[in-house]
């Protein structure tokens, strides 16, 4: 007891005695203020090399001319859709916003499935590359931090960056949806739009990471650049193209069980395409009445009344592509981040 | 200067690229305070070596010391007291000098306001105080250089080490630079490894030499004790060009200067007699000379410096005979 009573007073006497501590103790909020951690002071440069970047306000006019564009028609669009009693998907006010279309311009989440891989791309390619390139990597790799916050800073400084940019963009569609239309945002339309902000920031990632995968791989910012948008112009004209031919091809006129397999094989490999993930996920969370992504048999439909889903329907109808895309993410990060820490540093 | 345990100890350090061994079974010490001069031609290994030395580059065998710790598995202690300037450095170009300086000195994680008073000592220190708000974009080369020294000195290192710091900068700035390097070392007791092909430049500022080709290191120590080694035999020559036509093979002038007891040697290089002495005999030949009724063009006493130390090694090494150091 006596020990137990006597060792804390004589430690903090010791403690007190310390210059170094006392001096800690006493700024305590100041210093915690001023130092920042290594890792964050990278980030910090990372996010603010993006904003002032001309690169990223060319994307981010281009983001946002789209946005308000097909938001300009979808309000145009809008009372219409509303009026229609045959659309379950009618009380849905805000994701009519973001999903509704009159046909001149794709709806906005369609457009982001395009438009988005180049903002991933844009803001990736020359990630690694022009900084080895200019000399400053091997600068910054003999300063005492450990190899791999380069690149996770890298990847998330630009996350930060399009996270905020998509969540800027979104309320901001909101808000101007409060105030034409009037009405407030359902709780589950509030959820569905965060999930669609999520989708939005998980579906740019993987193009983030692709990208940023290309820039470590490839000595020249022009190589990766062009490597990943053939990769994005691939996915998005000629996957398609090629499924379609092989399908034709393949696919017998006649209807038979080998058949059937072949269809629905080929059908699986059109789904797994990045820009597919994306388009269905948004689909589903944005149009509640989508209630399956394949084909559904006469059996499966019978009986059903058009309806909507509720969001933890539409969620699990969403899942495989939701899992799928941060997969494909996780993947590109991870065989990046392995080929940067083997990577020779000198330029 | 109190502790003899080398800041940087080299030992059978090896690196292999395939086939290729850009470094071959180093040893090197380096004392604390010394500034040594890494000589060779490109592609020898230099740059190699240094990566090794902070830990940027693994070694395929062999063990690298820096101020105690192993380079290889513990890089972070190793770079939070080893300054590097790289050989062709690079800044964030659209930023300020005073930004970049502030930006290392955040990841050496210095708190906000003493990183603002070093970084403008620093600046002041190296002659950038008027630039420190301009963009790097707008630096000249030597202003980048400089710029480079105070970025290596921001995180206030024990070693110091500079990569072909004198590449692509005119000779007053070489100067000043070196001189810069020089001070200090001095002042702050720093530890400089500093690698060139400038053998003029070395010469200036380094206390001690090694000089290092294919991956070897074939010869160290400082100047005097390098010519002496390698000049054992023939320590003077004197270079003489007597007008024409006239040569030396054949002339019975020939066996005079042989006869000397100095005299360790004749050759006729491009016209020039080379003679080869053991002691400094330039009066006696010149004497000689005139005595024989030769009209003299041109008498000159040549010494050893390291140019042809770094020559007569150059020599040996292609021809594969070193058997020094």
């Amino acid at each position: 007891m006596k020990i137990n009573t006597t060792l804390p007073s004589h430690y903090l006497a010791y403690v007190k005695s310390i210059p170094l501590l006392q001096k800690r103790t006493g700024k305590k909020r100041t210093t915690q203020k001023q130092s920042l951690h290594p890792f964050w002071a990278i980030v910090q440069k990372e996010v603010s090399d993006h904003i002032g970047s001309w690169r990223f306000i060319i994307l981010l006019a281009m983001i946002t001319l789209i946005c308000f564009g097909s938001l300009y028609i979808a309000v145009n669009n809008l009372p219409e859709a509303l009026a229609n009693a045959k659309d379950p998907n009618r009380d849905f006010v805000f994701l009519k916003l973001l999903s509704a279309s009159d046909g001149t311009l794709p709806p906005f989440h369609i457009l982001l499935g395009f438009l988005g891989p180049l903002l991933g791309i844009g803001m990736g390619f020359d990630a690694v590359n022009s900084e080895q390139n200019s000399g400053t990597l091997v600068r910054l790799m003999a300063q005492p931090i450990h190899r791999d916050y380069f690149i996770n800073a890298k990847f998330t400084g630009a996350l930060m960056v399009i996270g905020t940019l998509f969540m800027a963009l979104s309320f901001l569609i909101t808000g101007l949806g409060i105030l034409v239309t009037g009405q407030m945002p359902m709780p589950e339309e509030f959820l569905r739009i965060i999930g669609f902000i999520i989708l939005c920031i998980i579906y740019v990632a993987f193009w983030l990471n692709l990208s940023i995968l290309f820039s470590v791989k490839f000595k020249r910012a022009a190589t990766s650049a062009l490597t990943a948008i053939a990769v994005w112009l691939f996915f998005t004209i000629f996957y398609q193209i090629l499924v379609g031919m092989a399908a034709k091809a393949l696919v017998s006129p006649g209807l038979s069980r080998t058949g059937y397999r072949v269809q629905k094989l080929l059908v699986t490999l059109l789904d797994i395409a990045p820009n597919r993930l994306f388009t269905d996920a948004t689909t589903t969370i944005l149009v509640p009445s989508v209630r399956s992504l394949g084909p559904l048999s006469i059996q499966q439909m019978q009986g059903a009344i058009p309806s909507t889903l509720s969001l933890g329907d539409s969620l699990m109808v969403v899942w495989p592509q939701l899992t799928g895309l941060i997969a494909a993410t996780v993947a590109c990060f991870a065989f990046s981040y392995y080929l940067f820490m083997r990577k020779e540093i000198r330029s | 200067m109190d502790n003899k345990a080398p800041v940087i100890e080299l030992k059978e350090l090896t690196k292999q690229y395939g086939t290729l061994t850009a470094v071959n079974k180093l040893n090197l010490n380096i004392e604390k305070g010394e500034v040594f001069g890494l000589l060779g031609p490109n592609g020898a290994g230099k740059s190699t070596t240094i990566l090794m030395m902070l830990g940027l580059t693994e070694p395929t065998s062999g063990y690298a010391g820096v101020c105690g710790y192993n380079a290889t598995s513990s890089p972070i202690e190793v770079k939070k007291r080893v300054g590097y300037l790289p050989d062709n450095i690079g800044f964030y170009e659209n930023r300020t000098g005073l930004e970049n300086l502030m930006y290392m000195a955040r990841l050496n994680n210095i708190p906000e306001s003493e990183a603002r008073d070093r970084v403008s000592h620093l600046l002041h220190k190296v002659g950038l105080e008027n630039a420190a708000e301009k963009k790097v974009g707008a630096y000249s080369r030597g202003m980048k250089q400089r710029l480079g020294l105070a970025d290596v000195l921001v995180k206030n290192p024990e070693i110091i080490i500079l990569d072909e710091p004198t590449l692509g900068i005119d000779p007053s700035g070489v100067r000043d630079f070196l001189q810069l390097i020089r001070q200090l070392s001095k002042e702050q007791q720093l530890t400089v490894l500093l690698s060139s092909h400038h053998l003029h430049q070395i010469q200036q500022v380094c206390d001690r030499v090694g000089i290092f080709v294919n991956g070897s290191l074939i010869a160290k120590g400082d100047i005097p004790t390098l010519s002496k080694t390698l000049f054992e035999s023939e320590p003077f020559m004197i270079e003489v060009e007597i007008k024409h036509p006239f040569s030396i093979t054949g002339h019975p002038l020939e066996d005079v200067l042989l006869t000397m007891e100095e005299v360790s040697g004749i050759k006729e290089v491009n016209r020039k007699i080379h003679i080869a002495c053991t002691e400094d005999i330039t009066p006696v030949i010149a004497k000689t000379f005139v005595e024989a009724g030769l009209d003299i063009l041109y008498l000159c006493k040549k010494e050893y410096g390291l140019d042809e130390i770094y020559q007569r090694y150059f020599e040996e090494s292609h021809e594969n005979q070193y058997h020094i150091a």
